[in-house]
């Protein structure tokens, strides 16, 4: 284990892409922009990999984290406070770390097909290496500030690739949106760190834990605090209640990076934080509550917006949403190993549902409106079966891996007394929406007549169809580890699983619900979408008051706009804007400039170019330099003095 | 050694000179005019150190008209040389007129 395993190797590659790209990509031929693009992730994915493979087989199982810390001494340094730049790499961010270069890698072998047309193509993998950077950081940091510059990094990678078509007024706005929301959520992801440099006066998170260990009566109070705080850093990332509105409108990107970043590996920073700080939130039941109610919440109240929603990357997004408040529910319970399992799985089906739509839309020369699709299976044979496989892992559905991360989650949310009992059947509940909804997409863009205007929807290359062969292959099979050997493996990182061991039988139970639930969800949307389309229309007309709810999705935005955006527009307005900024400032400006405008136009007489008149001033300045030399010694022989003393 | 010019005598004589000098230059505006009081200003304070090193009896100030006499003389080599130049090239000697470097 004292292997130095260069670690610094796996974000660096990445920048190193970005650099060549973003510097030089405009000049380099494509084929060039393309290798290098593609070999920054695929490098760090072997490091990972080498990494992985000698951890896993040498030893089996590490109990100790291993460090590496930047060489070139220390990085903060002042007083008592000392920040190494320093990675980590535990089981918990190996798995983090395969997630994020094995997707990342993919979705840029399939990026070549989809942007291979576009204008910004080296500008696109510039940024996309960008963010893998980040992202590498991010997971690998071993501590919060250093997991802070990843956690700002990907956001700003996050925000140029949303509004990667800037030109677009309504991508540009999503772009500033995103990056707006998430401030929220980093204020509170900064006072946390405050509050752990003030109570711990470290922000190593090993160090942490050991203090945490060393006092084992020491809960809630300003622990909760801080988790709260952590959360809502968390809850702006990963888009949670109250937070989630960017995440929908992140969708004007591009949909690489809608499955990459929007789905697969940044918006899961947020459970990746909670797990990682999992020492500190079991120390804040309190906190732990919060994060499962707002993550089930979440769960709930995103699938029910995505039951309506017509544009195919829409209704992906809210079943982001959704399945990250899974993830949460399952952290809230202390299921962190679960969380993390979901995490995965949701990265393999989610990625791959992504690119899936991001293939029917490329089919469909850029139509993203469900209304407009229909009848596409034989058209676009790959992609449909790509697309089911992806449908039922996400469904819940055995034995793809959704339903074995989904389980997990529910089982131990059932586990946790009352509360937790309550929670699992909004979990469930949501299991049978998304299936539903999961089932509508499958239905409407798949089957039935074209609906579409475009008569030649055309099949992907190989470029972007081998990711989804790839990515389906890994749905499917993800889940088979099963959750109690990935538990076991994760259990020095993130703790033991909270689970007891007699309760087999009721796992069985659990499970035949949970399939029934999901199987429900598909008979209905059977029911709706194939056996009679003209039944959602009817059922729409018949409960216009809740339909109109969920179409404008609450009216959240909306609330906001009215509560949030406009009295700040207004404050920026009329008090920043016309009176500080015009009256003050504008007065403090003008005056200062009327003074030296003033000045100015006394001297420049002076300045007047005629060489004689400089003379003049140079004869009578020498004349009153001898005057101020000497006037006070002539007139002090004559008795008068001076205020000044000459020779 | 009785009837000695007192030294203020030269010394106010000098200062005319100066001054004399420093007018001419503002004033004339003929070139040649304007050159010629820059002489008369070195040649006023010359006459000082003259009649401060015979006052003295330092030689040092004898020396020193030796240099500016040297330096005026080098400089009236080039700044006729100078004249002459600008009269061929713009036909006219008048300070006012000659305010442009170039052409």
């Amino acid at each position: 284990m004292n292997a130095h395993l260069h670690l610094w190797l796996i974000p660096l590659l990445p920048f190193a892409g970005f650099l060549i790209n973003g510097l030089f990509g405009r000049r380099l031929p494509k084929p060039l922009v393309t290798t290098i693009a593609l070999l920054a992730p695929l490098g760090a994915l072997a490091v990972v990999a080498s990494a992985f493979f000698s951890v896993f087989v040498n030893s089996g199982s590490i109990s100790l984290a291993y460090t590496e810390t930047c060489p070139f001494g220390p990085w903060i340094s002042a007083g008592t406070l000392h920040v190494d730049f320093s990675f980590v790499l535990d089981q918990l961010s190996l798995v983090m770390l395969l997630v994020v270069t094995g997707v990342g890698f993919l979705i840029h072998i399939y990026s070549v097909g989809y942007m291979t047309d576009d204008e910004g193509y080296a500008r696109y993998f510039s940024y996309l290496n960008l963010f893998l950077f980040f992202m590498t950081v991010l997971v690998l940091a071993g501590n919060t500030l250093v997991m802070f510059i990843g956690w700002e990094g990907v956001g700003l990678a996050s925000y140029l690739l949303i509004g990667f078509w800037f030109t677009k007024d309504s991508a540009a706005n999503a772009g500033k949106k995103a990056f707006i929301v998430n401030r929220v959520g980093d204020f509170g992801f900064l006072i946390a760190m405050f509050l752990l440099l003030a109570n711990f006066g470290t922000l190593t998170f090993s160090e942490i834990a050991a203090r945490l260990a060393a006092h084992p009566a020491w809960a809630g109070g300003v622990l909760t605090w801080i988790a709260l705080c952590l959360m809502l850093g968390a809850a702006g990332k990963s888009a949670q209640l109250p937070l989630y509105i960017w995440l929908p409108d992140a969708m004007e990107g591009p949909t690489p990076v809608s499955a990459l970043i929007h789905a697969a590996t940044m918006v899961t920073a947020g459970v990746y934080l909670v797990a990682r700080m999992h020492f500190l939130f079991d120390r804040a039941p309190i906190a732990l509550s919060v994060v499962a109610i707002i993550g089930a919440a979440t769960a709930l109240f995103a699938a029910t917006m995505a039951l309506v929603q017509t544009d195919i990357k829409r209704v992906l997004a809210y079943s982001t949403i959704s399945q990250l408040g899974y993830m949460f529910l399952g952290c809230g319970v202390a299921a962190y190993s679960a969380a993390i399992f979901h995490l995965m799985t949701h990265a393999f089906f989610k990625a791959l549902l992504f690119l899936a739509a991001g293939s029917v839309i490329h089919g469909l020369g850029g139509e993203q409106d469900m209304r407009k699709m229909g009848g596409l299976r034989k058209k676009l044979p790959i992609t449909f079966l790509t697309m089911t496989v992806g449908v039922v892992a996400i469904g819940g559905i055995p034995p793809l891996a959704g339903f074995f991360s989904k389980d997990a989650i529910l089982f131990a949310a059932f586990q946790q007394g009352t509360l937790g009992k309550a929670l699992y059947f909004v979990g469930l509940v949501t299991a049978a929406l998304t299936a539903f909804y999961m089932f509508r997409l499958w239905y409407l863009t798949f089957t039935g007549e074209s609906r579409s205007h475009d008569a030649h929807p055309h099949e992907s290359p190989w470029s972007m169809l081998g990711p989804l062969v790839i990515l389906a292959l890994l749905s499917i099979v993800g889940g088979w580890v099963g959750i109690e050997r990935f538990a076991a493996y994760l259990a020095p990182a993130t703790g033991p699983r909270p689970v007891d061991a007699g309760s087999s039988q009721l796992e069985i139970i659990f499970t035949i619900v949970a399939v029934v639930v999901a199987a429900l969800g598909w008979f209905v949307a059977d029911l709706f979408y194939r056996q009679k389309p003209s039944r959602p229309a009817k059922l729409a007309a018949a409960m216009p008051g809740p339909y109109n709810l969920l179409v404008h999705k609450y009216y959240v935005d909306e609330f906001y706009g009215a509560v949030i955006v406009k009295p700040l527009l207004a404050v920026s307005t009329y008090v920043l804007g016309w009176v500080v900024d015009n009256a003050i400032l504008g007065g403090l400006a003008w005056l200062i400039g009327g003074i030296a405008t003033f000045a100015g136009a006394l001297l420049q007489r002076w300045q007047s170019g005629n060489l004689r008149s400089y003379a003049a001033w140079l004869a009578a300045g020498a004349a009153a330099l001898l005057l101020f030399l000497f006037a006070p010694s002539i007139l002090a022989s004559h008795g008068i003095s001076t205020f000044w003393k000459g020779w | 050694m009785t009837d000695q010019v007192p030294i203020s005598w030269y010394l106010i004589l000098s200062a005319t000179l100066f001054v004399l000098g420093v007018l001419g230059f503002l004033i004339k505006r003929n070139l040649i005019t304007v050159f010629m009081s820059i002489e008369l200003m070195l040649n006023g304070v010359n006459l000082s150190f003259v009649a401060f090193a015979h006052e003295w009896h330092a030689v040092k100030g004898q020396i020193f008209v030796f240099f500016v006499m040297m330096v005026a003389a080098a400089e009236a080599a080039v700044g006729l040389a100078i004249i002459i130049a600008i009269f061929r090239a713009r036909a006219t000697l008048a300070v006012d007129r000659i305010d442009l470097m170039k052409l």
